[in-house]
């Protein structure tokens, strides 16, 4: 997490009482479609509709509640919106239309930028070597991040994954769709660092929008 | 007196109508009988018209289709005029061919029996001597409604009085700051409009007003109505006005009422209490009573109200006032729009924004208003102002909010007078019951001087009883109307459409009166009540009994009719125990001599009769309906339609019985809190005294399911011919009666 990010971190939460609208002021300004929070009225609809919703502790709705009811530190790091799918049923029978699905990953993005992911949450690591494993060459590489992911909990483990799916990988290989030489170097676009210049600049950008840079 | 015959559709083909002119000559005594094969056309009925115009003809008997259709091809004003259901009662519910055949023409011609029985004891009617001519509505209460009711009456060109208690006009509306918008695009709340309401009734020249003015009495019967109208200082106005509009509006609940709400604490208000600091903000901050300028707000919705806890029901009102969530939300906007900074939390369970005010929540949202799904439970001060403790219905627990001000949505209770029932149940204990006077104090609004009691019967909660799916302004006393909150809880603009509603009312009652016409639902009937005072032993049914209150009594104890008070039930009827009230075109004997004109098989022919006594509301018409969809049921039944189950007499029941009848089935309206009879009592009354009939049937050793009471509403077409199905069954299972050819 970078310095200023610490910094508004600190100061937002200083000012967030529970049931006023500070972290509600928050969401609005920070997380994408965060000014549409305001907007639910509590049906339940949402909850009803998710497939994963027995699956996780905050419902959309509950998420959205617990905005409006200022608890900063319980949503931020709640692992709900990380179980999204991404399936859109929720924005399809909302009758507010709300865009939940996109509300959800802004939250995740949020919490992420402010280093309040649970530990260990699959999804964020996995979206996490995908990243880097993307902006090392502005291509992902396939086999490389098949083995991260294999090996991410430790070497042990590792062996075991990438002999489970060694079927499907041998299978793929045939297929083409896996080349084993990706191991070393690998495909790679024309302007690496033109590439990872872009990201740093949009990177920028969106912090000043999102007011962390303040 | 002549038999009109139809021959179309189908009757002719089916039925053997010679044999059924056969009956109405021979038995039923027409005079002359004839047959058209189209008798509804042009040209049937100027023969039925030629017949009157030329040969005199006063009672006229239609053998053709229900009574409830064609009735504009079948309008002979002046006439008496009886109708054979042969069409709806028989060919379209009886199967063809077999032995159908022969119990089906049993049927028609049981029907033609019947009707040229009703004929021959059915009179024209000749008026009303009652009739007056007293055009003046008189409006009571100058709130939003009634004021709105005396402009709509007085440009629809009628005069009015208007009476009001207070000082000032304007009601409550007067004491808002603004009101919940009526209009595109519901976004903000909108100027109240109460001050240029009152400047048109204060400017129209049709329009007397009496501030500072209670009623005092008021006597006679629509079209003659006597008010005596009583100032602040004792002065009495007398006025006389032909239909009255009572608009007496709600008072807040009192929120001392709900001390762990906070009712009675520093920084808590009520709605009405908001409105009064937001008028004094004047489009700025709003303050408090201590001056400190509000930052934030916690409107707790349903206070007090929709109270239905526990076996008894809770102590506060059970019902929703439907109003308050409207108003919290504008009440929210009042501060989001003088400074958005202002923290404002609408605490519901339910959010009831009906109509429009849909759109209005929305625009709140927008504007940052929050709305938290939780139940207060608590309400504490604090140095700052208030602690709210509550339950979050959403994330299931307990929480709590700070908050400079709480605002309470207590409802609405009505401003209804007196409950005549319990001042009733109170003298009926001789004053015993602490809690029923104590439930009567309220002071009358308008000292009716019936026989019943000094207000508007009452329905639920003090609100004053109305039909409210059929006919919402009517109430049981004929030419009084309630409109607005005092009929049930609602908002402004829903009192304005109820003051225009009532107003139409009460336009229909004068003019009704002073042609001496029945009001709703027998519109247009010109008979009424006729009393043999000579037989009446003073015993008090009818005048207890009547729904509408429109029998008074004399010094000796008998019974005064108020023609224009009546709605021609015949509930005084079916009530009397020595039969000496009936109309000049329904009476104990035009349905009598029906009863006893059917054809009696003998105990052995199986083939039983059973007597349907229906309401001609909704079961006769269901019955029609029954038909017109060709729903067969037993060809066994002879129906006869009553203007309500309350004007049946036991008589005809007792005598259906005697007469050899297997059974008896009374089809009526719904009873109870939520009735639909159109008269109101009529059905639970009919049931009450048929209960007594156990008796009758035990001394004539017959079986108890031989009478029995059935509820039918309008749209059970298909309920109604399993009933009979399942009750000639039934018959055929307890066996036919043993009192045939006594
Ligand atoms: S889009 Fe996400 S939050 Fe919405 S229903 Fe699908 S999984 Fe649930
Ligand atoms: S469906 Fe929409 S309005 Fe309903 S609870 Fe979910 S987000 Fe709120
Ligand atoms: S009981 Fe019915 S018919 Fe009789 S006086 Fe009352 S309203 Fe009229």
């Amino acid at each position: 997490m970078s310095e200023s990010n610490k910094a508004a971190n600190t100061v937002a939460a200083a000012a967030v009482a529970r049931y006023r609208n500070n972290f509600l002021k928050e969401v609005e300004e920070r997380v994408e479609d965060g000014d549409m929070v305001k907007m639910c009225m509590q049906c339940g609809v949402c909850a009803g509709s998710c497939p994963l919703g027995p699956h996780w502790e905050h419902s959309p709705q509950k998420i959205f509640m617990m905005i409006r009811a200022g608890k900063r530190d319980e949503v931020l790091s709640s692992d709900s919106m990380w179980m999204c799918t991404s399936c859109y049923n929720c924005i399809v029978r909302c009758p507010r239309q709300l865009p939940i699905t996109h509300i959800m990953h802004g939250l995740a993005h949020y919490a992420n930028r402010l280093g309040m992911v649970p530990k260990g949450q699959p999804t964020r690591d996995i979206a996490k070597l995908f990243w880097d494993n993307l902006l090392k060459t502005g291509r992902v590489n396939e086999l490389k991040f098949s083995l991260a992911m294999y090996f991410k909990d430790g070497f042990v483990q590792g062996i075991k994954n990438a002999l489970a799916m060694q079927g499907i990988g041998l299978s793929l290989m045939k297929a083409k769709r896996l080349s084993p030489m990706e191991i070393i170097g690998g495909h790679k676009c024309k302007d690496q660092s033109g590439i990872q210049k872009m990201i740093a600049k949009a990177r920028e950008i969106e912090d000043r929008r999102r007011g962390a840079l303040a | 007196m002549v038999a009109y015959v139809c021959a179309g559709c189908g009757l002719g083909d089916t039925l053997d109508l010679k044999q059924t002119e056969k009956v109405a000559q021979k038995e039923g005594k027409m005079q002359a009988v004839k047959r058209h094969d189209f008798l509804c056309s042009a040209e049937g009925v100027q023969m039925i018209q030629g017949d009157i115009d030329n040969d005199g003809v006063t009672h006229v008997m239609i053998a053709a289709c229900s009574r409830r259709a064609k009735t504009e091809a079948f309008n002979f004003p002046g006439v008496a005029m009886s109708r054979a259901n042969l069409r709806e009662g028989v060919l379209w519910v009886v199967a063809e061919g077999g032995d159908h055949d022969e119990v089906r023409q049993e049927m028609a011609d049981d029907y033609v029996r019947m009707s040229c029985a009703e004929l021959k004891r059915m009179k024209v009617p000749a008026g009303n001597p009652d009739a007056d001519t007293s055009k003046r509505i008189l409006v009571v209460g100058g709130g939003v409604t009634g004021l709105t009711a005396a402009i709509e009456a007085a440009e629809t060109g009628y005069d009015v009085v208007l009476v009001e208690k207070t000082a000032a006009l304007g009601g409550w509306a007067a004491k808002l700051w603004k009101r919940v918008p009526f209009r595109q695009p519901y976004a903000d709340p909108q100027p109240t409009g109460v001050a240029e309401l009152i400047a048109r009734v204060v400017g129209n020249s049709r329009i007397t007003v009496h501030l500072n003015s209670t009623i005092a009495e008021t006597a006679g019967a629509p079209g003659r109505f006597k008010i005596k109208v009583a100032q602040e200082s004792g002065a009495i106005t007398e006025e006389t006005v032909g239909a009255i509009v009572q608009a007496s509006g709600f008072n807040t609940y009192d929120m001392a009422k709900l001390p762990e709400l906070g009712g009675g604490k520093p920084n808590v208000v009520d709605q009405a209490g908001l409105e009064t600091l937001a008028v004094s903000a004047n489009g700025g901050a709003i303050k408090r009573a201590d001056g400190r300028e509000v930052k934030s707000v916690v409107f707790v919705q349903c206070a007090g109200q929709r109270d239905e806890e526990g076996a008894s029901g809770g102590v506060h009102l059970p019902y929703c006032s439907g109003h308050c969530c409207a108003t919290s939300i504008k009440q929210a906007m009042y501060f989001k729009d003088a400074n958005p900074e202002v923290d404002t939390v609408v605490m519901f369970t339910d959010l009831r924004v009906p109509g429009m005010a849909e759109d209005f929540y929305r625009s709140a949202q927008q504007k940052g208003v929050t709305f938290t799904k939780g139940k207060a439970s608590k309400v504490e001060s604090t140095d700052a102002g208030c602690q709210v403790h509550f339950r979050d219905l959403i994330l299931d627990e307990d929480a709590s909010i700070g908050a400079d001000l709480v605002v309470l949505a207590t409802g609405q209770v009505p401003n209804s007078g007196v409950n005549i029932e319990l001042v009733e149940e109170a003298e009926g204990e001789k004053k015993g019951a602490p809690e029923a006077e104590a439930a009567v104090k309220p002071i009358s609004i308008l000292n009716l001087t019936y026989r019943q009691g000094k207000d508007l019967p009452q329905l639920k909660h003090g609100l004053n009883d109305s039909h409210f799916i059929c006919f919402p302004y009517e109430t049981r006393r004929t030419g009084i109307y309630a409109a607005g909150p005092v009929r049930r809880p609602m908002d402004m603009l829903q009192a304005t459409d109820d003051a225009t509603g009532a107003t139409l009312k009460a336009v229909q009652a004068v003019e009704n009166a002073a042609v001496g016409r029945a009001a709703h639902p027998r519109s247009g009937d010109l008979s009424y009540p006729i009393v043999r005072l000579e037989g009446c032993t003073q015993c008090k049914r009818c005048t207890v009994e009547c729904p509408f209150g429109a029998i008074d009594e004399d010094e000796k104890r008998f019974p005064v009719f108020n023609q224009a008070r009546c709605r021609r039930c015949g509930t005084c009827m079916g009530a009397c125990p020595v039969r000496v009230i009936s109309f000049e075109n329904y009476s104990v004997d035009t349905v009598g001599m029906q009863i006893k004109a059917v054809d009696m098989p003998d105990e052995f022919s199986e083939r039983p009769r059973i007597l349907i006594l229906a309401c001609e509301n909704d079961a006769y018409p269901a019955l029609d309906m029954a038909g017109l969809s060709r729903t067969e049921y037993s060809a066994f039944v002879r129906v006869i339609p009553v203007r309500c189950l309350g004007s049946v007499n036991t008589i005809w029941v007792t005598d259906a019985l005697n007469s050899g009848y297997d059974g008896v089935m009374m089809m009526g309206c719904k009873k109870g809190d939520d009735y639909q009879c159109h008269f109101v009592k009529g059905s639970e009354l009919a049931h009450y005294r048929m209960s007594k009939t156990d008796d009758t049937l035990k001394q004539l050793g017959l079986e108890k399911e031989r009478v029995m009471s059935f509820e039918v509403a309008i749209t059970d077409s298909q309920k109604v011919a399993a009933l009979i199905n399942d009750y000639a069954a039934k018959i055929k299972e307890i066996g036919m009666s043993p009192l045939k050819g006594f």
